[in-house]
Parts: C-alpha cells; structure tokens; sequence
C-alpha cells in the first residue's frame, strides 16, 4: 500500500522535505506510518511529540487505519493569522 | 446558502481590505464587524527585533478548515455575507495576514460571528508562522513550544 506523506513548518525543517511516500502493509495505522517516518527522518522525534495527524485533509487520530492513495499529513501545532499566541504559549528557548 | 456569498482565499498577495469590506456589502446586512489580524513589532531576550513573518499554509486543508468555520458560522448567525482571507508567505510588520470581514442584519450578530470565525481559525486551521528576526535567525511559532528554525 503506498501513502504519500506532508510535513509541514518545523517538521519539514527538519525532515529537509516537504514529502515523501511510504510503503506500508495493507491495513496499517496512522502510528504505524508516523513510527515509519521517524525511522526515516530521526530528526522528526521531538517535534513529532506534539503534532497532529490529517489524512486527506482531516485530522484522524493515530488508530486510523490507512488505504492505499491516502494523504497523510504531519501537522505541528498552528498559530494562523496574528500574533494571539504570544509569549505567554512558548516555551523559552 | 450560496457559496458565493463567502469569499474564502488563502493568498500569497497582499490582502486587500477595501475589496473584503466590497465584497461583505449588501443592503440588507445592517453591520458589517471587520477584524485584521496584523504583524506586531516584537523584541526578544537579548534585543533582537522581528523584521517580518513568514506564513505557511497547508493550502488544500486550510482552505476546507475555512470553508467548515464559515458554514459553522451560518449556522450559528444571520449572516448575508462574509470574507475570510488569510495570507502566505513573507508578511512585513503591521500589514494584515489574516481579514475577516462579516456582514448581518444586525450588528450583535456581526460581532459574535466574527469573534467566533477568528478563534476557531487560530485554532486548527493548517496555517503556521516563522518569526524573521533581524540577526538572521528564525523561529518557528508553534503554540506550546517555539522551535529555531534549522534552514530557510
């Protein structure tokens, strides 16, 4: 089963794609491809931490089973449009 | 409701103003409630100031995120007319990256709709922000924990 895979913000930083494709079993989950993908991409791990998961163009959770043409997309926390989350949400660096 | 009452766009031009308040403009909207989401001057630890933002959106999501929020909107409130407008790419400080513009029979319901469509859209729409600063280094924005940039 082939699923092809976006990284967004710090994750496509640090994947140093924007996408790719995975192939994985028939039947295998969002965890499953997101373990593949830190496999791959170990510089992914510690923001992975705190990402969401899309496939095509929702959010799933990790127990969502796969089909063969999906889009997953890895989605680090958002901050659209103005600077509402100030300071105060960061951590220091 | 017809679809083409809702202008929803995510765009790497600058996002004109004039044209969201036109657009939101009927004759039987009684108020029309328009918020700008601007670029804000910020110092950080050490005096390094921020020179710009540069917006990344994932465009496909984003764009049916906006289209939910707006007819989640519609059916909360009267609304004849809305805009929701979101920029990408390098936005220079103060200029609008995000407009929402809303037009109801009354204004009451001109400014809950417009409340309501920028929380919800700060909150999971597949939009992220990269922090410009002037000494060269970049920042993701990512609510919970900033992250340095690696390249870009």
């Amino acid at each position: 089963m082939h699923v092809n895979v976006k990284f967004f913000a710090i994750l496509r930083d640090r994947a140093g794609v924007g996408q790719t494709s995975l192939e994985l079993p028939a039947q295998a989950t969002v965890s499953a491809a997101v373990e593949a993908l830190a496999g791959q991409f170990p510089h992914i791990r510690q923001p992975l931490q705190r990402a969401a998961f899309a496939v095509n163009h929702s959010y799933v959770h990790g127990d969502r089973i796969l089909n063969d043409g999906d889009e997953l997309a890895l989605i680090p926390p958002v901050s659209g449009g103005s600077g509402r989350f100030g300071r105060s949400n960061r951590c220091a660096q | 409701m017809p679809a083409e009452r809702d202008w929803i766009a995510v765009s790497s031009q600058p996002l004109d103003v004039a044209a969201a308040v036109a657009h939101v403009t009927d004759a039987l909207a009684g108020g029309i409630d328009l918020f700008l989401g601007t670029t804000r001057q910020e110092q950080a630890e050490g005096g390094r100031q921020l020179l710009a933002l540069d917006y990344e959106a994932y465009q496909e999501m984003a764009l049916k995120q906006m289209q939910d929020l707006a007819r989640r909107a519609r059916a909360r409130w009267p609304i004849v007319r809305l805009a929701l407008l979101h920029r990408v790419g390098r936005v220079a400080l103060g200029e609008p990256s995000v407009i929402i513009a809303v037009a109801t029979p009354h204004r009451a319901d001109a400014f809950e709709a417009c409340r309501f469509l920028i929380d919800e859209l700060k909150k999971d729409v597949a939009i992220w922000k990269k922090e410009i600063w002037a000494d060269g280094s970049m920042t993701w924005v990512h609510p919970g924990g900033a992250q340095t940039a690696d390249r870009g």
